[in-house]
């Protein structure tokens, strides 16, 4: 099978894991889980990384794959910090009750 | 070396599995920060994955090394430090700006093997087609992503407003005429694989801006989940061009993901996703349409003194938080004044309407941060039959979601929303900066009631006078 009728695959059977995997999800984590989805969406640093380790020494770009590398890092950490952050409020009031 | 391919393979496959897990566990109160560790744990091997498998087998040259530790460390530094820093009121809007980056990200890695297509993706079995498809799509949906999200960060931090031309119907010819640049640049692209690029990032960035900008700030929750759903396409599209099976999966989950969470507000605002995009601010059309129209006759207001009183009185109190509570960022006042209310053994509960704050669950956080305890904020459901026993309901910037007219009158833009029934209590004060009608421009008949007072004046300091009205009381002063 070419790499491109496998990718199709994967691409309609994750489109349909991600569609049931949110299937249920009481309003109060909505904001977390958009932002920790957000956070997921960042993956695309995989693709920044493959850009440099393949662009050998070329220069332009190098310097476009570190941008987008950070860009994407930016999303990721940035996402999961924030994420944490307000999940935190709510296993604190868990714990203290 | 025959042993790289089969750890990368299990790395990916694993990465995969705690990335699902990690979503799935999200989605439940008391499993959520573990899940949000596992899916960081998840991106963590997923790079290594890569890292290792190159090293392994083309070997990463010191030069890439730098250029790869420069990026994560800026880039990561710039995200820890915006994540510490924010106040949780922002979250809308650092959400739309994280997630704007990373759809620029993705547009950078396409647009990068658009420019120098000696690297192509690790798989060359990639028809030429396909590649340039995929970049397009990237680039295109890549665009949109950052300059929607970019749009809708500055609109919701005041920085931008609604000029007037979005509001009519030029706007749609500018949109079109954006969609049909973009298509002369993707045809371009997909004959030669780099005529067409800029015109596809340029005429992508101003459709992406030409949607976002008419759209009303209560309205953009919806659009910045929407747009992160386009993140996740993005991302999966990126996965197409550097030939990358795990950037697919993760990609298409949060794409779909996406989309039914946007569909979850949608719903709880009772507005479809197509009016959403394309019908502008509800507020402009709908006033005129008749319907919810109509003067107030009947309007009481009073002062804060004469609601601590009744407050004083009462044995069962809900609080209605809404969009104006965050906008005055009174959720700590407010907490204050509830410790205080149960300190005299006033039953003190929270109503949750499902779109409360500025997006699903937005409210909960504030909540939460004011420490308010999980256990008294209650959805709209269980609440609702709790009203005709209620003394006092306390509504603070909140306007449609206790609208009643959005059960009683069909004729009403707002009919068949969801609301709270807050009118059923015996006692109703809302908390409102001045009679302006609220978000959808429509008629609160709540306000006309017998039984409804208005106090006017901002929410923080509306609830900082009845805290001290209630301290002169001696109500929950112990002894």
């Amino acid at each position: 099978m070419s790499f491109f009728s496998e990718a199709l695959w994967v691409l309609l059977l994750g489109s349909l894991l991600g569609l049931e995997l949110i299937g249920k999800v009481p309003p109060t984590l909505h904001t977390p889980l958009m932002s920790g989805a957000n956070a997921i969406s960042g993956i695309t640093m995989l693709a920044a990384l493959t850009l440099i380790i393949k662009s050998g020494d070329n220069l332009p770009l190098l310097i476009i794959g570190s941008i987008s590398l950070g860009f994407a890092l930016f999303n990721v950490i940035g996402g999961f910090l924030v994420t944490d952050r307000m999940l935190a409020m709510f296993s604190r009031k868990k714990t203290r009750k | 070396m025959t042993f790289i391919a089969p750890v990368k393979f299990a790395i990916d496959l694993l990465a995969v599995l705690l990335l699902a897990l990690g979503i799935k566990g999200l989605s439940k109160v008391r499993s959520a920060r573990e899940a949000n560790r596992l899916a960081a744990i998840a991106m963590i091997l997923a790079a290594f994955g890569v890292l290792f498998n190159s090293q392994g087998t083309i070997g990463i040259s010191l030069n890439s090394w730098i250029w790869i530790i420069s990026g994560t460390l800026i880039g990561g530094f710039l995200g820890a430090l915006t994540a510490k820093r924010v106040p949780m009121t922002a979250m809308p809007e650092i959400v739309a700006l994280f997630n704007g980056c990373g759809g620029m990200s993705s547009l950078l890695v396409a647009l990068g093997v658009a420019l120098f297509p000696s690297v192509e993706g690790s798989d060359s079995s990639v028809g030429e087609l396909v590649r340039n498809f995929s970049i397009f799509v990237s680039l295109f949906v890549g665009a949109i992503t950052f300059s929607g999200s970019i749009v809708a960060m500055a609109k919701l931090q005041g920085w931008l407003s609604t000029p007037s031309w979005t509001q009519s119907k030029a706007r749609h010819f500018f949109n079109i005429l954006c969609a049909v640049l973009v298509l002369i640049g993707g045809i371009y692209l997909l004959i030669d694989g780099q005529n067409g690029l800029f015109l596809i990032v340029v005429a992508s960035s101003l459709l992406g801006i030409g949607v976002t900008l008419p759209i009303g700030g209560a309205d953009m929750p919806v659009v910045i989940s929407l747009l992160n759903s386009y993140s996740g396409v993005a991302a999966a599209a990126a996965g197409f061009v550097v030939g990358s099976q795990l950037l697919i999966v993760a990609g298409a989950m949060v794409g779909a993901a996406g989309l039914i969470l946007t569909q979850v507000m949608c719903d709880g605002m009772n507005r479809s996703l197509v009016s959403v995009l394309f019908g502008g601010a509800l507020g402009s059309s709908s006033v005129t349409s008749g319907g919810g129209g109509g003067e107030y006759t009947n309007i009481t207001s009073c002062s804060p003194e004469e609601c601590a009183l009744t407050l004083e009185a009462a044995e069962k109190v809900i609080i209605v938080p809404g969009y104006g509570l965050a906008v005055a960022q009174a959720q700590h006042t407010l907490r204050e004044v509830t410790r205080v209310l149960e300190n005299a053994d006033i039953e003190v509960t929270y109503a949750i309407h499902p779109v409360a704050g500025r997006m699903p669950g937005h409210m909960n956080v504030l909540l939460a941060e004011a420490d308010v305890p999980y256990e008294q904020l209650k959805e709209m459901d269980v609440i609702n039959p709790e009203f005709p026993a209620t003394d006092v309901v306390l509504v603070l910037g909140a306007n449609d979601v206790v609208n009643p007219q959005a059960k009683n009158d069909e004729t009403s833009p707002l009919y068949g929303m969801p609301v709270l029934d807050v009118q059923e209590a015996r006692t109703v004060f809302v908390v409102k900066r001045g009679m302006s009608a609220g978000y959808s421009g429509i008629k609160n008949d709540l306000f006309d009631l017998q039984n409804t007072s208005m106090v006017f004046g901002d929410a923080k300091k509306v609830l900082g006078d009845l805290l001290l009205e209630l301290k002169e009381l001696g109500v929950g002063s112990k002894g």
